[in-house]
């Protein structure tokens, strides 16, 4: 009896297998069919409410539409989801693992690919809903990081560097205009700026900003760290940081742990200027009441670090046809027309408006972007995203210098 | 009989997994951990974990944290008690103070960050009108680097339990009398408790104290926002190097939590020698036959630190009341703009999964727990032994080991059995924190039961199983109701063995909140606070309606 019940769920298991390295994007109605009854864990960082509410939306329409259950695993940092993943290969946990769907980009996406933990082949590109993505305009869809996508993760939302104040309280003709004027900017306003501590990307971000903008030849950065120059290619970054952190808020002995806190902070009249990865934090915050409607927006004209985020499976993933429904879902013109409404999120899509069909252009125009969003071409030029190893190499360097500071 | 099987299945309950999981902790901090490729002994990750930067001084914020609360907050208890204790401003005092023992200490970290911080509710209040403060003052005061914000919240969580092992133990000493007497001797009141009364009480309050000191150098979710962050302490950057993406950070999280150990043991061994002093002092002064009479300002400041440390609590979570309802509420405004109850709403659909979570750990811990605590006390009554103390240590473990030290190893078991997130491996996780504390307030009313009763019992022909059922078990319903209650708001505040045992796939109000609290939506936390303190709140609710409307009939019965 044992033995029968234990061939039983043998050939249940191998069953369930072979349908997993069975699935192809290519046949999607043979997806769609499978997903059916899947639940699909979706582990994405889980700081901000209206992030929050909009994958809420997004699991009880996939739920309706496509009998997809979707479990939002919130995280406060998406590399414990790779972490989750790593001990489970290492666990020998190949199949039915617990990461069905993450919310990543950058070093997270390179060290999973590196390492082999995501799903492939390559299956965005064969995603039906790949046609209206905008691969000509926006670059960084295809090369996250400077790593090549290769189809092993969906894009979801476009992000830039974009910086708020309050103009009931700071006057527009004293805003920063690069790193530098933001330092004499800080010089002349003690206490009023920060950034959240690294490894927080938006912390981290700043510190690739300032790198970008001050470092000697710019063209190092789209390669891997060279170790022996390193320090020197560096320099200007901790320099600068160095004439930065006495001047800033608590004079650099305490951060704001992300973009949330720091939004707390302008509310609160902590700092003066705060800065995001969404040009519509703004709106969205004025419209949920957390901030004045007197906050603006500005960025550099020089150019700001822009990026895409993305949606990933893992390679042991429990539920993969459900994961692609949920990536195909999120790219949809519908899905991606409210993720950018600031009401909702005001998180910039990945599409390309003119490749849409008459309904999904309006559904864009009919957006108001808010009154503290900057048009898109005000936004100033792109600035690219260094090589993943820059990140992992500046946050340790910083984490030496100034994370031990007492 | 079926509690023959009691003491054993709690020791190994309350042990097993502290030791397995100890042992999946050491060995790969040694290096060992075949399933991470790790299959020889090494001191890599040990060299590994002294390269970080600022090691020693997380490593001496833990044993710091950890001494100055139990420090602090005993000092409150004992001056309070010693000067307070049989008055009716004590007793006053004990109902005020005993609520907050179920106020989860996430939730209170969240209410003093609020109070506390330079743009927070005492600011507002007093700015710009009193302070001149038209902006906030840059102050570091939550963060700081010595982690004396984290020690007060530690502090105003820890008195209310201290004060309550100290009230169970207060009976056992002949309290008006040895008052009567030193007061004749011209003793003032502190100096007469602390000579005569309070080296029994300390004897036996003394591993709650030890459990307060294990605790406090060794929190992660106070730590993480009252704490300091540059950097944090040891028990905060251990769950940091367990979370990194690169493997061979686990063998450095391992010998992380091993030092962890070892810091909850130093900040042990060096409150013994301070015992020790203390005890000598005391000889010094009762020997030299000094009186302290004029003891008035420091009976007030006993009771004013009792005080201060209840509203604290209480101030910082109608602070976060207020802010799950405010609109705009911008610094140095006192009060919110605007109200609503959109945060509410918004928050409320998003609520039923951790709170369905919350409750069926909570609930299930709770009475496995109770029956375990059952089984064990009626055996106890059976073989008339009581525990000894040294089971009482055991009872103790889960309590004296830092969390972190054996939870990572235990997470890397359930991981291996392919056990981890479900919702029969969290209880599991909980329950070994849930049992102490239920056995530890059942014991002594248990103990103190009139045996007559069961006498009288015998007598009348009631089998020792009936005379349980009908007359020991009902007459003890308060008791027990009140000990499940203690052990479902235990079960409530656990943060970090639902975040390592649920795998984020389970998530329980606390979890839920601490998560958020890193985005810092204070309107957002206000909600999961207010959340995570009715709940246990509720439980106590329970516990004593329950008894008023069973023996609402029965005038013995009533309080």
């Amino acid at each position: 009896m044992k033995k029968t019940l234990l061939a039983a769920l043998g050939l249940a298991f191998a069953s369930t297998a072979a349908m997993a390295a069975e699935l192809d994007p290519k046949d999607w109605p043979a997806v769609v069919a499978e997903a059916k009854g899947e639940t699909v864990y979706w582990n994405a960082w889980g700081g901000s409410e209206n992030i929050n509410a909009y994958i809420e939306w997004a699991g009880a329409e996939l739920k309706s539409r496509y009998g997809v259950t979707l479990v939002h695993v919130k995280l406060d940092d998406t590399a414990n989801a790779v972490a989750k993943v790593v001990a489970e290969k290492a666990a020998g946990k190949d199949e039915g693992g617990s990461v069905d769907l993450i919310w990543i980009n950058g070093e997270n996406f390179a060290s999973m690919k590196r390492q082999g933990l995501l799903f492939s082949p390559g299956w965005a590109e064969d995603l039906p809903n790949w046609r209206y993505v905008d691969i000509e305009e926006k670059p960084t869809i295809r090369t996250d990081f400077t790593i090549p996508v290769e189809g092993l993760e969906s894009p979801w939302g476009m992000a830039k560097l974009v910086f708020f104040h309050d103009s009931a309280r700071t006057e527009i003709p004293d805003l920063p205009t690069d790193a530098r004027s933001l330092l004499d900017w800080a010089k002349a306003n003690p206490g009023r700026f920060s950034y959240p501590q690294p490894p927080d990307f938006i912390g981290s971000s700043f510190l690739k900003q300032v790198l970008s903008e001050l470092v000697e030849d710019p063209s190092i950065l789209l390669k891997a760290v060279d170790e022996t120059t390193f320090e020197q290619d560096a320099a200007p970054l901790f320099a600068y940081l160095d004439e930065l952190h006495p001047v800033m808020w608590r004079s650099g002995r305490a951060y704001p742990q992300n973009y949330p806190a720091m939004k707390q902070m302008l509310a609160d009249s902590e700092v003066d200027i705060i800065f995001a990865f969404n040009p519509a934090e703004a709106s969205s915050a004025i419209a949920n009441g957390e901030l004045p409607d007197t906050v603006r927006s500005f960025t550099f004209p020089e150019g700001t670090l822009s990026n895409t985020h993305f949606v990933a499976i893992p390679y042991n993933a429990a539920s993969k046809a459900g994961a692609l429904v949920t990536a195909n879902f999120l790219l949809s013109p519908e899905a991606q027309a409210r993720k950018q409404d600031p009401k909702v999120w005001g998180d910039p899509t990945v599409l390309a408006i003119d490749k849409l069909d008459e309904a999904g252009r309006e559904r864009f125009a009919a957006l108001d972007l808010g009154i503290a969003t900057l048009r898109p071409d005000e936004l100033g030029p792109a600035i690219d995203e260094p090589h993943p190893s820059w990140m992992e190499r500046i946050e340790a360097e910083w984490k030496t210098r100034y994370g031990v500071a007492n | 009989m079926l509690t023959r099987f009691g003491p054993p299945l709690a020791v190994a309950l309350l042990s097993g997994p502290i030791l397995l999981g100890l042992a999946g902790t050491v060995l790969p901090a040694f290096g060992y951990l075949p399933a991470l490729g790790g299959e020889s002994f090494s001191l890599t990750p040990w060299r590994a974990l002294f390269a970080q930067p600022g090691i020693a001084t997380s490593f001496g914020l833990s044993v710091f944290a950890g001494l100055c609360s139990a420090l602090v907050s005993l000092a409150v208890v004992m001056f309070f008690v010693a000067a307070w204790a049989g008055t009716r401003a004590f007793e006053r005092m004990q109902h005020l103070v005993s609520p907050l023992l179920s106020v989860p200490h996430a939730a209170a970290a969240f209410g003093l960050a609020f109070l506390v911080a330079p743009s927070g509710l005492l600011a507002r209040l007093t700015s710009p009108e009193l302070t001149g403060w038209t902006r906030p003052p840059d102050l570091l005061i939550v963060h700081d680097p010595m982690g004396l914000t984290m020690i007060a919240g530690l502090v105003v969580k820890e008195i209310p339990f201290l004060l309550l092992v100290t009230l169970a133990a207060l009976p056992q000493v002949p309290l008006a009398r040895t008052r009567a007497l030193s007061a004749s001797l011209g003793y003032g009141r502190i100096a007469g408790f602390l000579f005569g009364l309070w080296p029994p009480i300390y004897s036996q309050i003394r591993l709650a104290v030890f459990a307060v000191i294990a605790f406090a150098s060794s929190v992660v979710d106070v730590a993480a926002i009252l704490g300091p962050l540059t950097p944090p302490t040891l028990a905060v950057r251990l769950v940091e190097w367990m979370n990194d993406p690169e493997l061979s950070m686990r063998f450095l999280a391992s010998a992380g939590a091993v030092l962890q150990l070892a810091a909850s043991a130093t900040a042990l061994l060096v409150w013994v020698v301070l015992e020790r002093l203390s005890a000598a002092a005391r000889d010094r002064f009762a020997a030299g036959g000094l009186r302290f009479r004029n003891d008035a300002v420091l009976r007030h400041a006993g009771l004013w630190a009792m005080s201060l440390s209840a509203l604290v609590v209480a101030a910082g979570l109608a602070a976060l009341a207020i802010w799950s309802v405010a609109g705009l509420w911008q610094y140095p405004d006192a009060l919110p703009r605007s109200f609503s109850l959109k945060t509410w709403i918004a928050t409320a659909p998003r609520i039923a999964e951790p709170l369905t979570v919350t409750l069926a750990t909570g609930l299930a811990a709770t009475v496995i727990a109770l029956g375990l605590t059952l089984l064990c006390l009626a055996r106890e009554d059976e073989s008339g032994r009581t525990l000894g103390n040294k089971a009482l240590y055991l009872i103790y473990l889960p309590l004296l080991v830092p969390q972190a030290a054996f939870l990572f190893g235990l997470q890397l078991l359930f991981l291996l059995a392919r056990m981890d997130a479900s919702l029969p491996a969290l209880v599991f996780a909980h329950l070994i924190f849930v049992m102490p504390y239920v056995f530890l307030s059942l014991s002594d009313p248990w103990r103190s039961f009139d045996r007559r009763y069961d006498a009288v019992a015998a007598g009348l022909g009631a089998s020792r199983r009936r005379a349980l059922a009908a007359i020991r078990l009902p007459m003890l319903t308060r008791a027990i109701l009140t000990a499940a209650a203690v052990g479902f708001a235990v079960s409530v505040g656990l943060y970090l063995p639902t975040v390592l045992i649920g795998a984020g796939r389970l998530t329980t109000i606390t979890s839920e909140a601490v998560a958020l609290a890193s985005g810092g939506n204070r309107r957002v936390i206000g909600v999961y606070a207010f959340l995570q303190m009715a709940l246990p709140a509720l439980g106590f609710l329970v516990a004593t309606a329950i008894p008023a409307l069973i023996f609402r009939r029965f005038r013995a019965m009533r309080v």
